[in-house]
């Protein structure tokens, strides 16, 4: 028992004195290395290739290699990463002081500069990783953009999908008319080589006409106080699936094809970032901390000066919109999209996303969708068997900590980026 | 022209009549009183006054204008703050944030200031914040600032509310049950509380009360309600002897 409370605590020091810089510096030796060796190791463990999710997907499919997986993930990830945060963090605590005094822009342009080098170089190794980190960064902004309503709002909202559907078939219908020769569409109407540069506009597009159908959840759900968004939401997320799967000119139940393939790595991480970033403004600022008033007491709120219905309506068409966004992203990424995907299993998801992870936090969403896209990516084998786990999970979360993993934890950009001084340490 | 004042105001809920015929007349820099048993209506009428409820009959004019079926936030902007006889807090939210919150009407950084945060929302945030912590630190709260409300002891939760509607800028304020729950200590902190930000700010104050001390000690004119109806009004003197009000308190605690 001591010893474990030893081990603990070692750790929970060696975590509060590493600043961010060195375990961004760790994985990225950890990613170099498996550039540089990742292959030949595999060989030599006697593993069929490079594990793609960290040895998960493997050790479901073949228990025997277990042990040569583990060894795998020590070697390549574990040891370079613990040894640059155990050595490097005097010098990296005064890199990122020095940053900080310098600008804190820069220190935060160059982490994320890191960020994406790591990321870029772990999933340049297969096709699947790539997609993998696509969706995974797609999810983050979904469920960012839902615990807006759910978490920092309080109220339930169930119209993500149908957002999503309006953004992802909006963008795509501008994309393929415009810049794609297409059996429903005919012959491009612009030039194909402009298309990259007006993909920006086709997702603003997308996530304005996500913004328009929220307002029209919006006006009815918020009229008098009472509980009818749930209720009016589900039905706008059935609409929206009937509705597209009875459009035949963009394909009804059969789907769109043939969107251009623009939704790359670089450009799929900086609209997410740019989410995070602009998600995290609004709640932090007075006007983004009325839905906490509005959720926490409503009456208190209106004797506050605060406009509560439009408090709502902005921020229910604010998450629609960045829904619609990460939409035409996944259809981008999919280069396919067709009704089914929005339904209510996309629903569940969502919402396991934002409750696993935590309310009323940014942290807790991108803990909520990585942790669950990767757990249903590495549990894919056990086919049936993942819709037993991962709600199993939710379940165990939701009994022991009701609010989510990290939940009410506000995310301080500049407290990311600066250097850590162990408790007790000198300043 | 009174600051506050209320005419021919009746109030149903359903088939009770919670309010009727009440009239008010607030001067500035006036301390008033409203008392009266359980349930005769006094919290019905702050929430006539404020919007939350729209009355069935009669009018409401804060400084000459009417303010009847607004809507409570432009009621409260107009210059209309109050406090809730049970504490109405944002339960996440620290002390600071809650002073800051009621400024909410005078946001004008946009809603692209607070999406991409502009220059001028840095500058508006912070003159809340400054402005903020004055106020706790008249109500001698202000080491709390950061700590979550529901963390606090009571009395701190009360001073809490009272700063918030301060920060709205009221030109009344309104106090439902201020010492409610209150030991006696913290209640003769709340009548300095009181005492002060009448004489600095020099704000008009109408008060329910149940504590007929607590009323006789700050207001120079009380009326009381029984069934919805005014059925005293007057010195606070003059009060407690009326016939009507022994009546209607009769076999309550009304010494504390
Ligand atoms: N929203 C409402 N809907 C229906 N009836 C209400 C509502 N609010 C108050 N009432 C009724 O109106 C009457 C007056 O209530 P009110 O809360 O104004 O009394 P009060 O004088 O503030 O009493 P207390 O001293 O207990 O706070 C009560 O009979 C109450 O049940
Ligand atoms: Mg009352």
């Amino acid at each position: 028992m001591a010893i474990i409370k030893r081990i603990t605590s070692s750790l929970a020091a060696w975590v509060a004195a590493t600043p961010l810089l060195a375990w961004l510096l760790g994985a990225l030796a950890a990613v170099l290395l498996e550039h540089g060796v990742g292959r030949p190791l595999a060989d030599l463990l006697g593993l069929p290739k490079v594990p793609v999710l960290f040895g998960m997907v493997l050790a479901l499919k073949s228990p025997g290699l277990i042990l040569s997986a583990v060894a795998y993930g020590t070697i390549i990830y574990i040891v370079p990463i613990v040894l640059i945060t155990r050595l490097g963090a005097g010098v990296l605590n005064q890199a990122a002081a020095g940053l900080l005094r310098l600008n804190l822009s820069a220190s935060v342009v160059i982490h994320l500069c890191l960020l994406y080098a790591v990321l870029h170089l772990w999933s340049d190794i297969s096709d699947y990783r790539v997609l993998t980190l696509k969706l995974t960064l797609i999810a983050v902004m979904l469920t960012l953009s839902l615990n807006v309503i759910n978490g920092y709002m309080g109220e339930f909202s169930c119209s993500h999908p149908g957002f999503m559907a309006l953004g992802a078939y909006v963008t795509s219908v501008f994309t393929v008319a415009f810049f794609v020769k297409d059996k429903l569409f005919g012959p491009p109407l612009l030039p194909p080589e402009l298309g990259p540069y007006f993909f920006p506009v086709a997702l603003v597009l997308g996530g304005l006409a996500a913004a328009l159908g929220a307002l029209l959840v919006a006006i009815p759900s918020f009229r008098t106080r009472g509980d009818y968004l749930a209720i009016i939401s589900l039905a706008f997320m059935f609409i929206v699936k009937s509705a597209i799967e009875n459009l035949e000119v963009v394909g009804g139940a059969r789907g769109l094809r043939s969107q251009p393939d623009w939704a790359n790595l670089p450009f799929v991480f900086l609209v997410t970032v740019l989410c995070v970033w602009v998600i995290n403004n609004f709640v932090n600022s007075t006007m983004g901390k009325a839905l906490n008033a509005v959720r926490d007491n409503e009456m208190a709120a209106e004797a506050m000066t605060v406009d509560t219905r439009r408090t709502k309506i902005v921020a229910f068409m604010f998450a629609g919109f960045w829904a619609g966004v990460a939409g035409g992203l996944f259809a981008h990424v999919l280069r396919y999209v067709n009704p089914a995907t929005f339904g209510i299993q996309r629903l569940a998801e969502v919402l396991a996303m934002v409750y696993f992870g935590g309310l009323n936090s940014v942290y807790g969403s991108i803990v909520g969708a990585v942790s669950i896209n990767l757990l249903g990516e590495a549990l894919r084998p056990l086919e049936l068997f993942k819709w037993i786990i991962i709600p199993l999970l939710l379940i165990l979360v939701m009994i022991y900590r009701p609010t989510g993993l990290v939940s009410f934890k506000e995310f301080n950009v500049r407290r990311l980026v600066s250097p850590k001084t162990p408790p007790g340490g000198d300043r | 022209m009174s600051l506050l004042r209320v005419e021919h105001m009746t109030h149903y809920f359903g088939g009770l009549q919670a309010v009727s015929d009440y009239a008010l007349e607030l001067e500035p820099g006036q301390i008033k009183g409203l008392i009266g048993p359980n349930g005769a209506g006094k919290t019905t009428i702050f929430n006539l006054i404020t919007g939350i409820h729209t009355p069935s009959e009669g009018h409401v004019y804060l400084d000459g204008q009417e303010i009847t079926g607004l809507r409570p936030h432009r009621i409260a902007a107009q210059g209309l703050g109050r406090t809730f006889q049970n504490l109405a807090l944002w339960r996440h939210m620290t002390v600071l944030e809650h002073v800051k919150m009621a400024h909410y009407s005078r946001i004008d950084y946009g809603l692209v200031g607070a999406f991409l945060g502009s220059r001028r929302r840095r500058v508006q945030e912070q003159e809340f914040t400054e402005r903020s912590r004055e106020l706790l630190r008249m109500l001698d709260i202000e080491s709390h600032a950061e700590q979550l409300v529901v963390n606090l002891p009571y009395g701190v939760q009360r001073r809490v509310e009272m700063a918030r509607a301060l920060a709205t800028d009221p030109k009344v304020l309104l106090l439902d049950e201020p010492t409610v729950g209150m030991t006696a200590e913290e209640l003769r902190q709340m009548i300095e509380v009181i005492h002060l930000v009448h004489q600095r700010l020099g704000l008009a104050v109408f008060i329910i009360e149940h504590r007929l001390r607590f009323v006789m000690e700050l207001c120079q004119e009380v009326q009381t309600l029984v069934f919805g109806r005014v059925v005293a009004q007057g010195e606070p003197e003059e009060i407690l002897n009326h016939p009507k009000v022994i009546e209607a308190y009769l076999g309550e605690d009304w010494e504390d």
